[in-house]
């Protein structure tokens, strides 16, 4: 076979090339050929491809995409914003934060364990990127049906891939969320989060600047991993009627990726990097390209130099190998040898690949031959952008017409009674510790809440107790009803959930999980999700730091349902004071805070009881919302209540169960005037938390509510060992317990 | 009773974290001149009655669905014709 150089491409501009099977559109294609005012060689054509997905390119997602810059608010906190690879938070006392959530949805569903390992792997070296230690990750997780044997199958090996990879790295997973839900047959969605620590001065950026400076690949060596992976898997729907195109499946190794979080914090210690870059998705593509792209613009590469585990690679499969635990450096000629050092005592494995030159074109050689010379921009940052047409599907008004309010509601006591023993019993309201106790949550010392915790938090300064929190939320029911209030309220959801547990919400980073763009249905989904996540943190003055577009996740012509995931960062200044969710001593008093309504559209109660989905979700009331944190967060640090937990999916009920088993007390609630018993254990109104006060702190606590117009209603005491709804129903403890933990050990284990 | 040998490996292209660290500790034991090392799986299937087609179709599935993850790993199915004597291989695609 001839090697395709950039000069045979100027002599053979008829060669018919594979373009479409790369996944380009024709248009895109001869896009190409004018930029380059020739054919491209093979090489360019698979870095194009590769990189022009939409999975690594945006195209599709972008314009929507632009308005979480435009109406970003004032924010002091926002030491890096959106573009890097993870956006970072000042947290105080010289310390910042970065965190990022990210999709490995379609490799976790051909292989659960592998997919789901090296979407921890990829997530931590986006944070290792940043110049900042990893010190905890958290995996919102979607399947199918709890029942579905695929689930079994899906379900236990994304579980295992999730432990065994961040256990191996000694990483503690402190939180997240398992969904299930038919819609996500097929199509799970594997999310994975990760959050590091690191100094002001530590701070690093993907860029390669500075003539001579030399580009150095350093970690696992290179191999036929996920080829194509990145325009193949991500970005064609999965559809029977075509032979699979089933890319290698990438690998992951934990041992490897520790050693290369070590060695990269150690040479950013000794000052040897001026720009880094790991590699991810679309391998040394993404990383030539966009390191490029973002310094000076000039790069020479000789790819013979990369180190291969198998020397059979062609040119065009190095470049877009996926091999894991690999990062790109950008390291001045002087300090080469001390890097390489560095590297040489770590145990990983660095090559000089490169260096930055001075002019304005990538060039990759191959045993001398030049096979790539383009404008490393048009590759990384300017590729195209679509406006895909949208419009609201016209099933939308005859699902909000279907008002869940209208559903037969339990008519006796008994009813009731049964009815929430089912909903508690039910795979998505259930407790999900079989899965978490897979996951070591306390590995490095500093995990102080975990699940199930309403958030996850971790000390970041032994001295200080300075600590950072996070919680992850998403409820595609509610996002299928409406996609701007559903994803409103995923925000509000993991906002309440950090400031329930004590610490302010500062930032954001969201991962966008949607169906195919090129139904317009699904686009208006799309577009109302990220409208609605923009002016909603607009409000709330949390900044969008960055995160991630899974798009195309669905079968055929049935979509998941819109699942914006959002996972909001919030410092607390000492971890002592953080508010835990169990009721934990008795005699305390139960307050209800916010405003509850009869809101059931998309509610727990509508999905296990009927089977339904229809109205619309609970109304959104932001400014409240930042009510509620600030008298939660002011509570916990005055330590005026012992106990809170925030309420949304299953409503009161749900968290009422959750607080009082965590504790191992019972609570005796009454019913306030006005209210009928179903709505006020059921509703899922938004708003809304329990909190339990000591006696001593009462009047206290009442007056900081009274005085800033938070409603707060008096609605129990924390006593005994069952939950006793008066004139209702009484349910002991052990028997809510067996309801609540054996549904998914009796599934899946 | 017969006995049917079905190994497992990782596909070619696929990384092996386990095989790289044997290799990676032989030298440091003193072993030399190993270039590369694959680590896999060895089941020994002892069948009930004879080894014809329909038992051998049995084993293939039971290989395919079970025994080995065929996205990223390849397997062979190999017949053990009774003590010492040679083994038939009987080669599985997968």
């Amino acid at each position: 076979m001839t090697l395709d150089t950039t000069k045979h491409a100027a002599q053979t501009p008829e060669a018919e090339q594979p373009w479409a099977e790369l996944g380009l559109k024709q248009d895109e294609y001869e896009r190409v050929r004018a930029i380059l005012g020739r054919r491209p060689t093979g090489a360019e054509l698979a870095m194009y491809s590769v990189m022009w997905s939409e999975h690594c390119s945006y195209k599709s997602s972008k314009v929507h995409l632009r308005q979480f810059g435009e109406k970003a608010p004032e924010s002091d906190a926002l030491l890096v914003g959106i573009g890097e690879n993870a956006g970072v938070v000042d947290v105080g006392q010289g310390y910042a934060v970065t965190f990022k959530v990210e999709s490995h949805n379609h490799p976790s569903y051909i292989e659960p364990y592998q997919g789901a390992a090296t979407g921890v792997g990829g997530i931590v070296r986006d944070i290792l990127a940043m110049g900042a230690r990893p010190v905890a990750v958290m995996d919102p997780l979607r399947f199918g049906a709890a029942d579905h044997p695929d689930t079994k199958r899906v379900l236990p090996g994304v579980v295992a891939g999730i432990g065994g990879y961040g256990n191996c790295l000694g990483l503690p997973n402190i939180g997240g969320e398992v969904v299930f839900d038919p819609c996500y047959q097929g199509n799970p969605l594997v999310n994975a989060l990760c959050v590091g620590v690191m100094k002001h001065e530590d701070i690093h950026l993907a860029k390669a600047s500075g003539t001579g400076n030399k580009v150095i690949l350093y970690g696992a060596r290179t191999g036929g991993d996920g080829i194509g992976g990145v325009s193949v898997l991500a970005s064609e729907t999965f559809d029977d009627s075509k032979p699979t195109k089933r890319p290698a499946v990438q690998v992951g190794d934990p041992f490897q990726e520790k050693l290369l979080i070590e060695c990269t914090l150690e040479v950013f210690k000794e000052d040897l990097v001026e720009g880094i870059q790991d590699l991810g998705g679309a391998g040394l593509s993404c990383a030539t390209s966009e390191l490029a792209s973002a310094g000076s613009g000039g790069m020479r590469v000789e790819l013979d130099t990369v180190p291969l585990r198998d020397s059979s690679l062609s040119p065009e499969e190095i470049l877009m190998s996926e091999s894991q635990e690999r990062m790109c450096a950008i390291v001045k000629p002087e300090k080469v040898d001390r890097f390489l050092e560095i590297c040489e005592k770590w145990d990983v494995i660095a090559t000089v690949i490169g260096e930055v030159t001075d002019g304005e074109r990538l060039e990759i050689y191959w045993h001398g031959e030049q096979i790539v010379d383009v404008p490393p921009r048009t590759v990384a940052h300017e590729g195209p952008v679509y406006e895909r047409p949208y419009a609201r599907p016209e099933w939308q008004d005859a699902l909000q017409a279907d008002d869940a309010g209208k559903l037969p509601r339990p008519a006796t006591a008994e009813e009731l009674r049964a009815q929430i023993l089912k909903v508690i019993a039910s795979p998505n309201q259930s407790s999900k510790s079989w899965i978490t106790d897979q996951y070591d949550r306390f590995v490095q010392g500093n995990t102080v809440l975990a699940q199930p915790e309403d958030s996850g938090m971790v000390r970041v300064d032994e001295e200080t107790g300075l600590g950072v929190a996070v919680a992850t939320d998403g409820n595609g029911r509610y996002a299928k009803l409406d996609p701007y209030a559903g994803a409103q309220l995923a925000l509000a959801e993991s906002y309440r959930n950090v400031a329930a547990s004590g610490a302010k919400p500062l930032a954001i980073s969201n991962c966008l999980n949607f169906g195919s763009p090129e139904d317009p249905a699904v686009m208006w989904q799309f577009a109302e999700a990220t409208r609605g996540l923009a002016d909603g943190c607009l409000t709330l003055g949390t900044p969008v730091t960055g995160g991630n577009v899974s798009l195309y996740n669905q079968t055929g012509e049935v979509a998941i349902h819109p699942t914006p995931v959002v996972a909001v960062l919030g410092v607390i200044d000492d971890v002592a004071r953080r508010t835990p969710i169990a009721f934990a001593e008795e005699g305390q008093l139960l307050y209800l805070l916010g405003d509850t309504a009869a809101e059931l559209g998309g509610s727990a109660w509508s999905q296990v009881i009927h089977d339904h989905l229809g109205g619309l979700p609970p109304k959104v009331d932001l400014e409240r919302e930042r009510l509620l944190a600030e008298i939660l967060i002011s509570a916990s640090r005055d330590g005026m209540v012992d106990a809170a937990h925030d309420l949304s999916d299953g409503g009161l009920i749900q968290a009422l169960a959750e607080s009082c088993l965590r504790g191992g007390n019972g609570a005796r609630i009454v019913v306030p005037d006005g209210l009928d018993p179903f709505v006020l254990l059921f509703s899922e109104s938004a708003g809304r938390a329990i909190v339990a006060v000591p006696r001593s702190e009462e009047v206290r606590f009442n007056d900081m509510c009274g005085a800033r117009g938070l409603p707060a209603a008096r609605i129990g005491v924390v006593d005994g060992d069952a939950i006793e709804v008066q004139g209702q129903f009484s349910i002991p403890l052990a028997e809510l317990r067996e309801s609540y933990e054996a549904t998914i050990p009796g599934l899946l284990a | 009773m017969a006995r049917v040998v079905v190994d497992v490996m990782l596909k070619p292209e696929i990384l092996d974290p386990q095989g790289q660290a044997v290799q990676r500790a032989l030298p440091r034991l003193g072993f030399e001149g190993i270039a590369d090392v694959r680590q896999g799986k060895r089941f020994e299937l002892e069948v009930e009655g004879p080894v014809d087609d329909a038992a051998l179709a049995r084993i293939h599935q039971i290989a395919e669905t079970f025994l080995a993850n065929t996205v990223i790993e390849d397997f062979s199915v190999k017949v053990e014709v009774g003590e010492g004597a040679d083994a038939t291989a009987v080669k599985a695609e997968s």
